[in-house]
């Protein structure tokens, strides 16, 4: 347990010396600054309205609507923070024979690949904090509106990103780096595609293309997790429309968060096997 | 208490279809400073990573330090630079040598003084506060040795300690290797620089195409000696008349060399050669280089493999 800490401890070190998290954060400050802005404005427009047609709920559908694009974006940083932050982790301590002189010390194999994965999950868990806090936030403050079940729907994120992670930590037991990035995007792109076949086939109640994202959800379950946070944020009446990107024609069902948990779980335990099997 | 640091019986490792030890059967001592030599490719880095559990064998066995290769708890008393000394470069020399520390799982407030100790061991308290990233090449290696001592092992593995230091740097490793000989650590030494194994070494191992084939004590007082001298001019007769002292008289690089059955007749055939008027230069025992016994024991035709 020592060596977990130990090593997780050495993972942020290693992520806030080399500046990774800075830039992440500037942009995510960025981000954040162009978001207010932009919720600002849009605020005034809709307060100013000269057809004042917009009825409340009108109205609260707009904010919902941006505040979940906001989100969107979030979940999107999320995504990229969590498949590239440890990329490079093992692959390239193997590469370089740095993790030499780590696998050589009185601690597991084991403690190794968890310490680091759990050093990389307070970071991403951190980091959506101030992200998904900073939307929800400033949506508050300009509009006083707080989406529901937003717990439920950082949770959600959460899992999302920490099973990219566990699928980078994982493949760099035995990737190269690049191959490794490959994998990683290539498997969320695929979830992200299915996801949408998904959606359009039951939008168009064609069951074929709706088998096909399900299969995809499966193999990589991201974009189900996401669909799953933004169909529980939303109130009733944007999900009944399911005309936005983020109004879901087809819910995942929570079946789908005990397959990512349990996924994420044989992720990780996969990935501690192969380090503990490979020649170093 | 079992007596050897390191023993193994018939260590094999393939990687695919290449055989990078095919053989590997040794035995080294508690505080035995054991050479482990060997033309490139001969299997030498692979051995040590069996030894580690770095890389997993393919049969046979071994133990280290009385416990199964890889051993979690015994990895707590030994030490190890690696051939390729990379490390976590973004650390700067102190840091590092804090990290490692508390991987060894070394108490807080033995940390420091015997951080401070180590720097200054290795020549390196000028440089400790820079990145690991900056350093040079030896300093990378001295900074990994003194990780490599962190712990105050019980056995300490070096393969190629000396590769990339400058003499200076070299001295102070066969420094660090006797006082560990002195305290009883036991050292595994890969090295190509067979004058600093000669005087750092009590036992050596030849290895070839992963198989050991040779094996032997260097610090055997042995009765058999060469007797080496230089004088002015010698003559037939001269080389002639030293056989009385030994046999094997022969003329050999521009010295006289002949082979006696102990130091004791290096001053007799000193006096001798005085009362016979000739001019010596030089005399004493030649003693046959590990060089030149490594290219006899690994024949001619070594090569890399
Ligand atoms: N990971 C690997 N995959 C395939 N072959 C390997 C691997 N590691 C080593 N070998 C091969 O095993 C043999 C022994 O290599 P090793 O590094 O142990 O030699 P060495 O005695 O340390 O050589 P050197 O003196 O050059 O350091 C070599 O032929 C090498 O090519
Ligand atoms: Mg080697």
């Amino acid at each position: 347990m020592r060596g977990i800490f130990t090593i997780s401890q050495l993972t942020i070190h290693e992520t806030l010396r080399k500046r990774v998290l800075l830039a992440a954060t500037l942009l995510g400050f960025a981000f954040l600054v162009i978001f207010a802005l932009g919720f600002y404005f849009m605020n005034r427009e809709v307060i100013n309205s000269p057809r004042g047609a917009e009825t409340q709920a009108q109205r609260a559908l707009i904010y919902i609507f941006l505040m979940m694009a906001g989100l969107y974006a979030v979940n999107f940083l999320m995504v990229m923070m969590a498949a590239l932050l440890p990329v490079d982790t093992l692959s390239g301590e193997i590469r370089s024979g740095a993790i030499q002189s780590l696998v050589t010390k009185p601690l597991r194999r084991a403690e190794i690949v968890l310490g680091k994965w759990l050093g990389f999950w307070v970071i991403l868990a951190g980091y959506l904090a101030l992200m998904g806090g900073g939307v929800l936030l400033i949506a508050r403050i300009v509009s006083g509106i707080t989406p529901q079940n937003i717990f439920i729907g950082l949770a959600l994120i959460l899992l999302e990103a920490t099973l990219l992670l566990t699928l980078s930590i994982a493949g760099g037991t035995r990737l190269s780096t690049l191959a490794n990035g490959v994998l990683v995007f290539g498997l969320f792109g695929l979830a992200f595609i299915g996801g949408w076949i998904e959606q359009i086939g039951a939008l168009f109640q064609n069951e074929t293309a709706r088998y096909v994202g399900v299969i995809a959800s499966l193999i990589v379950p991201s974009e189900s997790l996401w669909q799953l946070a933004a169909y529980n944020m939303q109130p009733a009446l944007m999900r009944d429309l399911a005309m936005t990107p983020f109004s879901p024609a087809s819910v995942p069902s929570n079946a789908m968060v005990v397959w990512a948990l349990g996924y994420t779980l044989l992720v990780l335990l996969l990935g501690v096997w192969s380090f503990r099997t490979r020649d170093l | 208490m079992n007596h050897s640091a390191i023993e193994t019986n018939a260590l094999r490792k393939e990687f695919g279809a290449k055989v990078a030890v095919a053989d590997l059967t040794l035995t080294v001592q508690r505080g035995e400073v054991f050479g482990f030599l060997g033309p490139n490719g001969a299997g030498k880095t692979t051995s040590v990573k069996m030894l580690l559990g770095l890389v997993a064998r393919t049969s046979g066995e071994g133990r280290v330090l009385d416990a199964p290769l890889g051993n979690v708890a015994a990895r707590a008393k030994i030490g190890f630079l690696p051939e390729h000394f990379r490390f976590q470069d973004w650390l700067s020399g102190r840091e590092f040598l804090d990290l490692h520390a508390r991987l060894y799982g070394i108490e807080t407030e033995n940390r420091k003084a015997r951080i401070e100790k180590l720097l200054t061991r290795v020549d390196l308290q000028d440089a400790a506060n820079r990145k690991l990233k900056e350093y040079s090449k030896g300093m990378l290696q001295r900074i990994g040795l003194a990780a490599a001592l962190l712990n105050e092992p019980q056995l300490v593995f070096l393969d190629e300690p000396t590769s990339g230091l400058d003499p200076l740097g070299r001295l102070i490793v066969r420094d660090v290797i006797q006082e560990l000989r002195a305290q009883g650590t036991a050292v595994f030494l890969n090295s190509h620089l067979l004058s600093e194994v000669e005087v750092t070494c009590d036992r050596v191992a030849f290895v070839k195409n992963g198989r050991v084939i040779r094996e032997m004590g260097l610090r055997e007082t042995r009765n058999e000696i060469e007797i080496e001298l230089q004088v002015k001019n010698p003559t037939p007769n001269l080389l002639r008349d030293l056989a009385q002292f030994g046999k094997n008289v022969r003329q050999w690089n521009g010295s006289i060399h002949l082979e006696t059955d102990g130091e004791s007749h290096i001053p007799e055939i000193n006096r001798w050669l005085v009362a016979q008027g000739v001019d010596v230069y030089k005399i004493g025992a030649a003693k046959p280089s590990l060089e030149k016994m490594f290219l006899e024991v690994m024949g001619e035709d070594a090569r890399a493999g």
